[in-house]
């Protein structure tokens, strides 16, 4: 004969062996199948669709970072090299040289070099860039739209929700597989 | 007029047509035909490459690492001071380290969104986050909220002067996490958002920086932490709903002693979370039947709750639906239409640009609003039974001869190792599942 209370134990961890059992199955399972599809695991990183993007400039302010993940690249195969580059200059300049009162970016963070006549080059100095975007829309509306806006991987922290993807208006933000992070623009 | 200037200079003229066209940010298009350098080669454009991933997945082993490390110390050697150390670890390393992201609480909405947009993989880190710490839930108990969660560790160091909470307004309280839970669920399910990400109390102090409101919800946290123990663990965290469950199936669990208890209440007064249940007094026939015949009326009063709930969840769908940005673009874009109100936003104009036409973002937001009005019916419904729920659980009577800690509440902080008077002994302390 068993003791009675010695069974009752028994049914109950079998109950919880096989509850625990089924929960670790489901979990892992359930997790698995909605991590890996059609044989695909995907880790995945925020990225902005620089055809969207109307360079609002709440990535400057929206990241939660002090200095943003986004930042300011160039197309150079799709820039016009405009002696009168209305990426780098104020509406009016008053001349067309490298003043800071004739440049659109506050920061100083593009580069002008004259490359032949009447050809300049523009190259983004990173670091100062704060992605602001006022050279993109400059660019965009009345040039090549060669300057664009890219999350970069080196600074982006990766939060589960992109705080500037909730604030852009223009719903530009998208998850896009770490392996190919960028969403570049070349000339077509 | 900038367009009109550019003309006086432009070293080209084609732009001309296309210039005045131009009202905004639209697809790129060629106006200065890039020049053929023939001694001059253009850089390539340079981005830097991915740097994040493999971080993730060390963020991932130190999370195995300190969830078997916290079961050790809570089930093993039962070390106050060892599981408080790991928590000071774990809020260096998920906390300021990794900036409180990813973490498992979050993770809930990314598993809520793959079930709901077939088209969207949970990251394999993500899975791994969301899985582990309820895995060890099942076996251990809620090591992870004790001792690895980076919030959970903020709120434990600063429980200084805890009170204890009358159990109802305890109960009642918990509630809010289970709303939360669903509202974050059908949130981020239906792409809305991820609330619980916008709404961490910690996070802005993890980056130290941030938006102001949150620092400041943050603080209250605190604040109120000081004097009733983890309240955001207890009150609104969804995950913690998670844990409860599979920590009340757990095979290994935090314990006092039977053999050792001296029945001297000190763990019932040190525990600031409530999670140590007394020995229950045997009823009274009349006690008992008039138990009886209430569990009997809440029984009956589940199913209506549930149904009331569905009712009230279902006619919550415009609410909801606002908080879709899809859904708040073509309220404003009808708006602009139909003249209510003046001018347009950046949302609009940047909509306009893309030339889609408005029925089709009508088309979209309707959608939106009937997945709204379904899902609001499942969190209706939800919401009674949770309630339904609750009052159950709590007329229904569990014999205890002795001390115990509530296995779905206690976060196996090893608060009460520290103040049990035969608690340092280390021998025999942890046991297979007792009835």
């Amino acid at each position: 004969m068993t003791d009675p209370s010695k069974t009752n134990v028994n049914r109950r961890t079998f109950v919880g062996d096989v509850l625990r059992g089924a929960g670790v199955l489901g979990l892992g399972g359930g997790a698995a199948a909605l991590a890996v599809a059609k044989g695909q695991a995907a880790d995945m990183v925020w990225q902005i669709d620089p055809h969207q993007c109307i360079a609002c400039g709440n990535c400057a302010t929206y990241c939660v970072l002090d200095e943003s993940a986004v930042k300011c690249v160039h197309s150079h195969e799709m820039c016009g090299y405009c002696e009168l580059c209305t990426g780098y200059f104020e509406p009016e300049p008053l001349a067309l040289n490298t003043g800071a009162e004739n440049q659109l970016c506050p920061t100083g963070a593009i580069l002008r070099t004259f490359i032949e006549d009447p050809y300049y080059e523009y190259h983004i100095d990173e670091p100062l860039c704060i992605g602001c975007g006022k050279c993109v829309k400059g660019c965009t509306m009345f040039g090549n739209g060669s300057l664009y806006l890219q999350v970069l991987h080196d600074r982006c922290v990766n939060c589960n929700e992109c705080a500037i993807a909730v604030a852009c208006p223009s719903q530009a933000f998208r998850r896009v597989p770490a392996s190919r992070p960028y969403l570049l623009k070349t000339r077509e | 007029m900038v367009a009109n200037f550019c003309l006086k200079r432009l070293r080209s003229a084609c732009g001309l047509g296309m210039l005045l066209a131009a009202s905004g940010p639209a697809l790129a298009v060629e106006r200065f035909p890039p020049p053929d350098f023939t001694d001059h080669e253009l850089p390539p454009t340079v981005v830097p490459s991915t740097a994040g991933i493999w971080v993730e997945y060390l963020a991932l082993g130190a999370l195995l690492i300190g969830l078997a490390l916290a079961a050790h110390l809570a089930l093993r050697s039962r070390s106050r001071r060892g599981l408080l150390a790991l928590s000071v670890a774990a809020l260096v390393v998920f906390g300021f380290w990794r900036g409180g992201c990813v973490c498992p609480i979050g993770a809930i909405q990314n598993v809520a969104l793959a079930i709901g947009d077939a088209s969207y993989l949970v990251p394999l880190v993500v899975a791994g986050f969301f899985v582990l710490p309820l895995v060890f839930a099942l076996f251990f108990g809620r090591v992870f909220c004790g001792a690895v969660c980076p919030l959970g560790a903020v709120q434990e160091l600063v429980a200084l002067r805890p009170v204890q909470v009358p159990r109802w307004v305890d109960a009642a309280l918990g509630t809010l996490a289970y709303v939360y839970l669903g509202l974050a669920v059908l949130l981020a399910a239906t792409g809305t958002a991820f609330v619980i990400c916008r709404y961490d109390p910690f996070v802005a102090f993890f980056r130290l920086s941030g938006s102001l409101n949150m620092l400041i919800v943050g603080m209250c946290f605190v604040a109120i932490g000081l004097f009733i123990g983890r309240p955001y663990c207890r009150y609104l965290c969804p995950y913690g709903v998670l844990l409860r469950w599979c920590s009340r199936l757990s095979r290994w669990h935090v314990r006092i002693p039977q053999e050792e208890c001296i029945q001297c209440r000190l763990c019932e007064e040190a525990c600031p979370y409530g999670a140590i249940r007394e020995p229950t007094v045997a009823q009274t026939p009349d006690q008992r039947q008039r138990s009886r015949r209430q569990l009997a009326g809440l029984l009956a009063l589940a199913p209506v709750l549930v149904v009331a709930g569905v009712w009230i969840g279902r006619g919550l769908d415009s609410a909801l639906a606002r908080l879709h940005p899809t859904v708040r673009l073509a309220e404003r874009v009808h708006q602009e239409e139909a003249g209510e109100v003046e001018g347009t936003v950046d949302m609009t104009d940047a909509f306009r640009n893309t030339g889609r036409p408005p029925s089709e973002l009508y088309a979209d937001a309707r959608h939106v609003l009937a997945q709204m009005r379904f899902g609001g019916g499942l969190f209706g419904g939800w919401v009674g039974l949770v309630i339904g729920g609750q009052l159950i659980a709590h007329s229904i009577r569990r014999r205890r001869t002795d001390y115990q800690p509530d296995r779905g509440a206690c976060v196996a902080c090893g608060r009460c190792f520290w103040y049990c008077p035969s608690g340092h002994e280390k021998a025999r302390l942890t046991s297979e599942t007792q009835p």
